[in-house]
């Protein structure tokens, strides 16, 4: 198995607001994001898939088609977007890293025809990001743990 | 699919890397310029991923204000500008390398209520970076 890992980046901005919180519950709890005129990011990208080297090519995956995967499903649909107004995949959530990973997660999984969509990490700044792996059949309920409460 | 959330954190400090069981010649050989006696330091980067449910009320795995004061107080309060070996507890028995500070790292943030602490990363400097994850 080998992994091959193309990265993209894009600029969106976003602001986090629950409409079932108070003015006050949405200040306290996303602090500096609640601000309701938004704020942006660079975002990096970066997507991992795994599989076996054709031997025709020595290739997992095209990196020109991945390339393209991510142009068409990703920066088309984020870059210079407002996340709250402009992306229907994320209606009715909050524009988190963890959000927008996920959604970029299961765009993403159907597109991949050669290989099969491993890892995706999504940096919205150098000190934070969120990360969707595949689930490892053989781990023991890893998944699971450590559900919030 | 399982979502992760990581964030980076830094401290500065400094250590030597020394086994009192060892000789002068044996801690030489073993640890090279991490044995000069006075000690070195570097910039650390605490790298701490952590995983759990995304609640659907805040988009979060865990929330950054609670995350960066648990984070801060336990670790980088306790470690930034000090002296490993002399000022942390832990190391007055235990060598401080970064394996070991990693460990101790882990066990000091695995409390943290909200999220699994998956796995702790530290880069020592941009070559070198060591992992741990509980086991």
């Amino acid at each position: 198995m080998v992994r091959i890992t193309r990265k993209l980046e894009f600029s969106a901005a976003h602001f986090y607001h629950n409409p079932n919180f108070s003015a006050e519950e949405n200040r306290r709890v996303f602090g500096k994001c609640a601000n309701p005129h938004g704020h942006g990011h660079n975002y990096v990208l970066e997507v991992t898939v795994a599989g076996e080297p054709d031997p025709e090519t020595g290739m997992v995956l095209d990196l020109k088609e991945l390339k393209d995967i991510l142009q068409r499903e990703i920066a088309d649909r984020l870059d210079h977007r407002h996340l709250n107004y402009e992306v229907p995949e994320l209606a009715g959530k909050i524009p988190t890293c963890e959000n927008i990973a996920s959604m970029i997660w299961q765009l993403l999984e159907p597109k991949i025809r050669q290989g099969k969509l491993d890892r995706v990490r999504l940096y919205e700044s150098p000190e934070l990001f969120a990360e969707c792996v595949a689930d490892d059949v053989s781990s023991n309920g890893h998944g699971a743990a450590g559900r919030r409460e | 699919m399982k979502v992760s959330l990581g964030r980076r954190y830094r401290f500065a400090a400094s250590h030597r890397l020394h086994n009192e069981k060892l000789s002068a010649d044996e801690n030489r050989r073993l640890y090279g310029k991490c044995n000069s006696p006075y000690g070195h330091g570097h910039n650390y980067t605490v790298e701490v991923t952590l995983t759990g449910a995304v609640d659907p009320a805040t988009g979060m795995i865990a929330n950054l204000g609670d995350l960066d004061p648990f984070v801060e107080s336990r670790v980088v309060e306790a470690f930034d500008h000090k002296y490993l070996n002399e000022e942390i507890p832990e190391f007055q028995c235990a060598v401080p390398t970064t394996e070991n500070l990693a460990r101790e790292i882990f066990r000091r943030l695995e409390s943290f209520p909200r999220a699994r602490l998956e796995r702790v990363r530290i880069e020592e400097t941009s070559k070198n970076s060591f992992e741990y994850r509980g086991n």
